[in-house]
């Protein structure tokens, strides 16, 4: 069958199952439920802390074929998910699968544990590395499912993603469970992703190299959710969980795309009073933000939050008075994790809060600005975060797909070439992000508008900036680099990618070697 | 043209490409390409290679393509340098 976009997939996934098609960004809300928790009672007299991770195996009684969480505020720095496989993988356990929110090259042993049969299946949002190489070439027995930020929390709250046991990395947890991100060796900030892994599992358990008395303070995620909680050495490694700094790029190129993307902000008129604005963490989009603060500074406008994944670069914003508070799942540096701590307008949210489309509300619904980048882009303005040049996994939604589905402008930052390769493509390999959310694709050469929205093309008509039609862009490209031969892929389905609503949005094919 | 000596031009930068040549026996053309967008565009970059030996009548000749995405014209000037130096 075809999916609304013209993806073609199958009407069943060996491995997946049933498929649901994508119909439109919001075309499954309405009315939803939450499933039910199950859990045990803790009584006055239990104790919650086991004095090693073989006392917790003993006790959990994890069996062949069972759904383990994990989250990824600890990055490339993680020792927790690797540490908990090996321990699955010398009890002899087979057929698991693997719900982490993102997998990272640190993440390295799951191919072994994938070619063993101990992991069998794999659901994350964003996947990169050793693993996303592996799955890419059908090392995984069932098709790996990539969520979005968002469509994960619902997933979990809703039950389509049923989790017996989460662990949860604890930079700091106290003896009764209550848990934080900001102190300890391994502090990371926001425990965004967590949140609803830790309300909905059967079983939680929080791993913690700083082990406090009771109460820890503050509290991010309470004790009212977890079941045990384990002292280990060291939960990660500092230096691959926040960088130091985070640099705005030198590249020229990446400069004027920024400076063209704040002037096409300007010109559609939401640099007002109140404003609200994303951004990602790479080079490009950084640059954006900087330029966007030096226009709210001309105008006098002050924001009402920033959001997402914070880095120091926002936290200045928010110190400077420019935005009147941050709104932070994921702190990305230190200096943003030291801010989340101390600053009370610097506030928590969780990954449901954040983007799950079945809710009372996201807070990608109030956002005016998103910045966004992509691998590639196509005529009809479909986005793709997923996959590399070579047809294998590189990455995966994370937020993409929920803050366009709700922001008031979705604009995509990027080079019109990287590498010789032209980013804007007749059809994507992948498709993450439907072109009906994103407004506009801004490069060094000319801006491009989704017909979809005649109101900003009006509005940009009274500028100077460089309009085309995506076509046009596309032909420029081509003309400088040639037509690039299209990817073979074979038939077989190494991924599912789930839009954030749960239906499929399109499916990654193995590469051909 | 004749290849006497080892000599190379580019560099491993992105968006250019580094040949190196060595001298072969006459007739023989001898081509290693290693790119980043070898399924793309590996054909297209074997023939200018390729176009850019005939036009300078190298006799013979070993030429190693450490390619980072460059365009045609940098892969053709790369060429020309590497070979005029290896003369």
């Amino acid at each position: 069958m075809k999916n609304l976009l013209g993806r073609e997939i199958p009407d069943y996934i060996d491995g997946y199952g049933q498929v649901k098609p994508f119909q439109g960004s919001f075309s499954n809300c309405g009315v939803k439920t939450r499933s039910a928790v199950k859990l045990t009672s803790v009584l006055p007299k239990d104790q919650k802390v086991l004095p090693s991770l073989d006392d917790l195996f003993d006790r959990l009684k994890i069996t062949d074929g069972m759904t383990i969480s994990f989250h990824h505020h600890l990055r490339n720095g993680d020792y927790v998910l690797n540490m908990v496989m090996e321990k699955l993988a010398a009890r002899g356990l087979k057929g698991l699968t693997v719900a982490a929110s993102s997998i990272f090259p640190i993440h390295a042993p799951l191919v072994k544990h994938m070619e063993t049969g101990v992991v069998t299946g794999l659901i994350t949002n964003y996947l990169s590395g050793p693993v996303a190489e592996a799955v890419s070439r059908g090392r995984l027995t069932k098709p790996a499912i990539m969520q979005t930020h968002g469509g994960r929390a619902r997933a979990i709250e809703s039950g389509d993603l049923k989790i017996d046991v989460a662990f949860l990395a604890a930079p700091t947890a106290d003896t009764y469970g209550n848990i934080n991100g900001v102190y300890g060796e391994s502090a990371c900030g926001s425990l965004g992703y967590a949140v609803a892994d830790a309300e909905y599992a059967n079983v939680t358990v929080a791993i913690t190299d700083h082990l406090v008395p009771y109460p820890a303070n503050p509290i991010e995620i309470s004790q009212i959710y977890i079941d045990y909680v384990v002292k280990i050495n060291s939960i990660g490694d500092p230096q691959g969980i926040v960088s130091g700094t985070t640099k705005i790029t030198k590249d020229p190129v990446a400069l004027i795309i920024a400076k063209r993307a704040a002037q096409l902000i300007k010109a559609s008129g939401l640099v007002r009073e109140g404003m609200s604005f994303q951004t990602g963490a790479g080079g490009t989009s950084l640059a954006v933000a900087a330029e966007l603060k030096k226009i709210m500074q001309d105008e006098g406008v002050i924001g009402s939050f920033a959001s997402g994944g914070i880095t120091g670069y926002l936290v200045e914003m928010l110190e400077e008075g420019l935005f009147r508070s941050l709104l932070d799942v994921q702190c990305f540096d230190l200096k943003a994790v030291e801010s989340y701590r101390d600053n009370p307008s610097h506030q928590f949210m969780s990954a449901s809060m954040y983007g799950n489309p079945h809710t009372k509300g996201a807070v990608v619904n109030n956002l005016d600005i998103m910045i966004l980048g992509a691998t590639e882009i196509d005529l009809d303005f479909n986005v793709n975060v997923t996959t590399g040049s070579s047809g294998v996994i590189m990455g995966g939604s994370g937020g993409h797909s929920d803050t366009a589905a709700g922001s008031k402008l979705a604009i995509v930052v990027t080079n019109l070439m990287k590498a010789r390769l032209p980013i804007i493509r007749d059809k994507v390999l992948t498709v993450t992000t439907p072109g009906e959310s994103i407004d506009a694709v801004v490069t060094e050469r000319g801006i491009a508008v989704n017909p979809r929205r005649l109101d900003l093309l009006e509005q940009l008509s009274q500028t100077q900036l460089p309009l085309m039609t995506i076509e046009e862009l596309k032909q420029l490209a081509e003309k400088i680099t040639g037509i690039p031969k299209p990817i073979e892929t074979s038939e077989e389905i190494v991924a599912v990618i789930e839009y954030r609503d749960g239906t499929v949005i399109d499916v990654v094919r193995k590469v051909k070697d | 043209m004749k290849i006497t000596k080892v000599a190379k031009a580019g560099t491993l930068e992105s968006n250019d490409i580094l040949i190196m040549v060595s001298p072969k026996d006459r007739g023989i053309i001898e081509l290693d390409i290693e790119s980043i967008v070898m399924q793309q565009f590996g054909e297209v970059i074997e023939q200018v290679i390729l176009h850019k030996v005939q036009e300078m009548g190298v006799e013979g000749v070993s030429i190693k393509a450490q390619d980072r995405g460059a365009l045609d014209y940098t892969i053709a000037a790369r060429v020309e340098t590497a070979l005029n130096r290896a003369i």
